[in-house]
């Protein structure tokens, strides 16, 4: 009950911060060429990730020792959480540009303007970028999806939480028709990094032969010393870089 | 030949991506839980874990 709450709350955020990075670039597309191309790239990418998910899903859980199984996802959502949660701590501490959707919406725009354009028409330009704005981002997506799913054994959570997502996405997108920019998209990776590493770590532990003495419970005791944990880095790498900036506001002012 | 470089360049960036100390550490995390697991330290590994993980956060800010 828990970690099936759990699952599909970390599978919804975790696809709305990716769905968003894929929309700003589909806008572009179909703001700069036209709204057929834009949109033939999206069916694309969504066919080619239902083919990935559909051919790997089921290998997984039939060919793949479930142990196995756990210690292999562990890893990689350990990694792959730990990534998230390094970039919000940096963007966090302003050691690294929060990620601006106005800004990467310019630079495709600028990026596209110079293909020509016939109205109506599919644009091969405008198709592969679209294509592969939607599928690269739709792998990371796809990648919770199946290892939640598959550790879990709840697919179905796992895909109800990133259809909600597109649902959610796709619907803002279509009426406001620009890069959604007031999505905390920081807040939300500092979320799912937490989840991510909390899976990585409960899966991956027993996996390998842990049998975690507060049971799912652990989860959420590891969310929280992890969570307490960013926080302090947030803050000590906030310390750090006034210490640095502070000696030298004071030395251009002499 | 391009796109097995562009293939294997994918997959470096979506494991490693801008850490290296990373994508070790999370392998080196569940080698170490593994190892004590092993040795009969399985309660042990549910403190070592989350520590692990925490300290290749820590080296990996320390060193970024």
């Amino acid at each position: 009950m828990l970690s099936g709450a759990l699952l599909l709350g970390s599978s919804f955020l975790a696809s709305t911060v990716e769905m968003v990075e894929a929309l700003t670039i589909v806008l572009a597309v179909g703001l700069t060429h036209n709204w057929r191309t834009a949109l033939l790239g999206v069916v694309a990418a969504l066919i080619a990730l239902a083919v990935v998910v559909g051919v790997l899903g089921p290998s997984l859980v039939h060919w793949v020792p479930l142990d196995a199984l756990r210690v292999f996802i562990g890893a990689l959502l350990v990694i792959f959480g730990l990534q998230w949660l390094r970039k919000a701590i940096l963007r966090a501490s302003g050691l690294k540009a929060t990620h601006d959707e106005e800004a990467i919406f310019e630079r495709e725009v600028a990026g596209l303007s110079g293909a020509p354009v016939k109205a109506g028409a599919v644009e091969w330009t405008g198709f592969v970028v679209s294509f592969k704005g939607v599928f690269l981002e739709g792998l990371e997506v796809a990648f919770i999806v199946l290892t939640f799913g598959t550790n879990a054994g709840r697919f179905d959570l796992a895909a109800a939480g990133a259809l909600l997502a597109f649902v959610l996405v796709a619907s803002v997108g279509a009426i406001v028709h620009r890069p959604l920019t007031k999505v905390p998209e920081n807040a939300i990776k500092f979320t799912v990094g937490l989840a991510l590493v909390s899976f990585g770590t409960f899966w991956g532990g027993e996996g390998i032969g842990v049998d975690w003495t507060l049971g799912e419970a652990t989860l959420l005791l590891l969310a929280a010393i992890y969570g307490l944990a960013a926080w302090g880095f947030v803050s000590a790498l906030r310390r750090s870089t006034e210490r640095r900036v502070l000696p030298v506001m004071g030395g251009a002012s002499e | 030949m391009r796109y097995i470089v562009g293939f294997g360049r994918f997959w470096y960036d979506f494991i490693v991506g801008d850490s290296a100390v990373l994508a070790l550490g999370g392998v080196a995390v569940l080698l170490v839980g593994w190892g004590l697991a092993r040795a009969d330290y399985a309660m042990l590994a549910e403190f070592v874990l989350p520590a692990l993980v925490l300290g290749t956060l820590a080296v990996s800010l320390r060193f970024r």
